[in-house]
C-alpha cells in the first residue's frame, strides 16, 4: 500500500514538473538567447554560456524600439482610462438598475467582445482615414475601444452585482443620487476591480496586433507588437535573433511582474469574464 | 444631495440616471463596433479599392458570388464561394480551432485537476503556467519560431538528440509541418486560460464529495468521469466555446509564425490580405462578413443552447 502511494507520488510530482518546464521553458530559452551573440547565437545550449549586453544595446540603441515602448504605453493606458470611465457608470446600470431589455443589453456586450475583429476592419479602416488620424496613436485607441469595453463593463458588472445590496439602501436613504452613489459609495469599494480590469485590458491593448499592424504605416508610430513581428534583416537567412529575443524580453518581463504581483486578482477577474487572455 | 425628484418615483428616478449612465458606453460601441460592421458589409456589396474608398460602385452579391454565361454557352463562376484560396483558408481555420481547442481542453482539464490537489509548491506551478499566458501573442509566436528554426532551433536539437527524428525539419516552412506549428505553439500558449477556467469550475465541486467518495473506496478514475466532469460541465462548456470562437478568428500567431504559408491561412489572415496587401478591398469585406457571419452563427447556438442566464437576476 505504502510502495503504492509513494508510486503515486513520484508519478504527481513528474507530471507537475513536466508542467512547470513546459510552461517556462520557452521563455528561459528566449532569456538564454537574448544574451547570446556572435557565433554563440547558432548553437544550442540548453545553459546560459555568453553574456553580453549587445542584443540588449542594438535594441534599445535604436530609436524606433524605444519609441515604440513608448506609442505602446500610451495607446494602452489611454484605452484604459476610457474604457474604465465609461464602464464604471455603464455597469451600474446595468448591475444595479432593473429596466427593460437588460438581458437583452448585456447580451449585446457580450456578442461585441466575440466579434472577430476583422469583421470591423474595412469600416473601421474607413473611418480612421475619415478622421485623419491613420498612422497616429490615436486610430489604435478608437479600435481597441471594441474589446476593452465591453470586456471592462462586462467584468465591472459581475463585480458590482456582489457589492451588498444594504450599503446602497442606506445611502438612497440618506438622499443620494445615483451618481453620488457611483462616486461616493461603490468607487472607494470597488477599487480592486478597477485594478484588475484595468490591468487585463491593458494586457490586451498591449498585446494587440491585427489593428496597429493595419492603421499604421511608418516605424515611428508601430507598437511593439508589430514592431517585433515586423522586426526583420535583409533576408530569412538574416533573421536578427538576438535582437528579437531582446526586445521580447525587455516587453514581456514587466507583464510578468505585473501578472505575478496580482496573480490572485487576475485569475478571479478572468473568470469573472471569462474572456480570453 | 437633493431629494427633490420633480415627482418621480425613486425607481424612475434610478432609471432615467442608468439611461443617462449606458448612453455614453452604448454610443461609443456603435461608433467602433456596429457602424465600422454596417460599413464593412456594405462594402462587401460594392467593387471598392483600397486606393479610392468612395469610388466603389455597389454591384450586388458579385463579391460572393457572381454567373456569367459566355457566348459559347459556358457558365463562368465567380466570387468568394467558388475560389479555392477561401476554402483552403476556411478549412484551414476549421481545422486549427478543432484540434487546438480539444487539446487544450484535455491538457487544461489536466492542469487544473493538478492544481485543484493539494500540495507543497502548488502556488508556484499556478504561477508557473501563467507565463504562457502573459506573454504577448507575437512574442510567443517569434520565440516559438526561433526555437523551431530548422538549422538552429532547439527542437530540432531534442528530437535528433532523442533519436526521434533523423534529420532536421523545416518546421514553420514546410506545408507538412506548419499547421504543427502553429498548433503547438497555440496549446502552449493557451491552455493556461483553459485550466484557469476549469479550475474556477472544479473549485465549486463540494470537498465532501470527493470525501465520501474516498471513503467508500471508489476509483478515482471513476470518481473523475461519474461525479467532477458532470459537475464541471457547464464551466467546461462556457469555456470551450470561448476558446472556440477565439480560435475561428485567430490571426496574429499565424500571421507571424508561417508568413504567407498557404498551409495555414486562416480566414482572417486571407480577408485582410485581400483587403489591404492585395488591393482587393471589397472582396476581402466580403470575406470578413462571411467570418463574421459563421462566428454569428456560434454565438448564437451558444446562448441559446447554453441558455446563459445573462440577465444575472438568478445568480447570487
Amino acid at each position: 500500500m505504502n510502495a503504492r502511494k509513494l508510486l503515486n507520488d513520484v508519478a504527481f510530482y513528474a507530471l507537475v514538473v513536466v508542467i512547470v518546464v513546459f510552461s517556462v521553458f520557452p521563455f528561459y530559452y528566449a532569456i538564454v538567447t537574448s544574451f547570446a551573440t556572435g557565433t554563440e547565437l547558432f548553437k544550442v545550449n540548453y545553459w546560459p554560456k555568453a553574456f553580453s549586453w549587445a542584443n540588449y544595446e542594438s535594441v534599445l540603441g535604436g530609436r524606433n524600439f524605444v519609441r515604440s515602448i513608448w506609442n505602446s504605453v500610451f495607446i494602452a493606458t489611454t484605452t484604459v482610462v476610457f474604457a474604465l470611465f465609461l464602464a464604471v457608470t455603464a455597469s451600474y446600470a446595468l448591475a444595479r438598475v432593473r429596466f427593460k431589455g437588460r438581458g437583452l443589453l448585456l447580451m449585446m456586450i457580450l456578442a461585441v467582445s466575440m466579434f472577430p475583429q476583422i469583421a470591423v476592419l474595412a469600416g473601421l479602416f474607413e473611418l480612421v482615414r475619415f478622421l485623419g488620424i491613420f498612422n497616429t496613436p490615436y486610430a489604435m485607441i478608437m479600435s481597441y475601444v471594441i474589446f476593452t469595453l465591453p470586456f471592462t463593463v462586462w467584468v465591472l458588472t459581475t463585480f458590482m452585482r456582489d457589492l451588498p445590496v444594504e450599503i446602497e439602501e442606506a445611502a438612497i436613504v440618506d438622499g443620494a443620487t445615483p451618481w453620488i452613489i457611483i462616486t461616493k459609495v461603490f468607487l472607494p469599494l470597488l477599487w480592486p476591480a478597477l485594478v484588475t480590469t484595468g490591468l487585463l485590458a491593458f494586457i490586451g491593448a498591449w498585446n494587440e496586433f491585427l489593428f496597429a499592424l493595419t492603421f499604421t504605416s511608418s516605424e515611428t508610430t508601430r507598437t511593439v507588437p508589430v514592431a517585433i513581428g515586423l522586426l526583420s534583416g535583409a533576408s530569412q537567412q538574416e533573421i536578427p535573433w538576438g535582437p528579437i529575443m531582446a526586445a521580447s524580453v525587455i516587453v514581456t518581463v514587466p507583464l510578468i511582474i505585473l501578472v505575478l504581483i496580482f496573480q490572485r486578482k487576475i485569475v478571479a477577474g478572468l473568470t469573472a469574464g471569462g474572456v480570453k487572455g | 444631495m437633493a431629494t427633490n425628484t420633480g415627482g418621480l418615483s425613486l425607481s424612475q428616478q434610478r432609471q432615467r440616471a442608468a439611461f443617462w449612465f449606458l448612453a455614453p458606453m452604448l454610443a461609443a460601441l456603435f461608433f467602433v463596433a456596429a457602424w465600422p460592421l454596417l460599413r464593412t458589409i456594405w462594402f462587401s456589396l460594392t467593387n471598392t479599392l483600397l486606393s479610392d474608398l468612395y469610388g466603389g460602385e455597389f454591384i450586388g452579391f458579385d463579391n460572393y458570388l457572381s454567373l456569367r454565361v459566355l457566348e459559347s454557352g459556358r457558365w463562368i463562376w465567380r466570387g468568394t464561394l467558388v475560389d479555392p484560396a477561401w476554402w483552403n483558408a476556411v478549412w484551414n481555420t476549421v481545422r486549427f480551432a478543432f484540434v487546438s481547442v480539444l487539446f487544450e481542453t484535455v491538457l487544461g482539464l489536466i492542469v487544473a485537476l493538478v492544481l485543484n490537489a493539494e500540495f507543497k509548491g502548488r502556488g508556484f506551478v499556478r504561477a508557473a503556467i501563467l507565463i504562457p499566458w502573459a506573454i504577448p501573442t507575437i512574442v510567443s509566436a517569434k520565440m516559438w519560431a526561433w526555437m523551431l528554426n530548422d538549422q538552429f532551433g532547439i527542437i530540432n536539437d531534442i528530437l535528433l538528440s532523442l533519436g526521434l527524428i533523423d534529420q532536421k525539419i523545416a518546421w514553420t516552412a514546410s506545408v507538412d509541418t506548419a499547421m504543427y506549428a502553429v498548433l503547438m505553439v497555440d496549446i502552449w500558449k493557451t491552455t493556461p486560460f483553459m485550466a484557469l477556467l476549469i479550475l474556477a469550475g472544479l473549485q465549486m465541486v463540494p470537498r465532501d464529495i470527493y470525501e465520501a467518495a474516498k471513503l467508500d473506496g471508489v476509483n478515482p478514475v471513476k470518481v473523475f468521469f461519474k461525479i467532477t466532469l458532470p459537475l464541471i460541465r457547464p464551466a467546461l462548456a462556457v469555456a470551450i466555446i470561448f476558446r472556440m470562437l477565439d480560435a475561428l478568428r485567430i490571426f496574429d500567431l499565424v500571421y507571424v509564425l508561417t508568413p504567407n504559408s498557404a498551409a495555414t491561412k486562416t480566414m482572417s489572415v486571407i480577408s485582410r490580405e485581400n483587403m489591404i496587401d492585395f488591393d482587393k478591398f471589397a472582396y476581402g469585406a466580403a470575406q470578413s462578413t462571411l467570418l463574421f457571419a459563421i462566428i454569428a452563427v456560434f454565438v448564437s447556438l451558444y446562448i441559446w443552447l447554453g441558455k446563459v442566464d445573462l440577465s444575472g437576476e438568478g445568480q447570487k
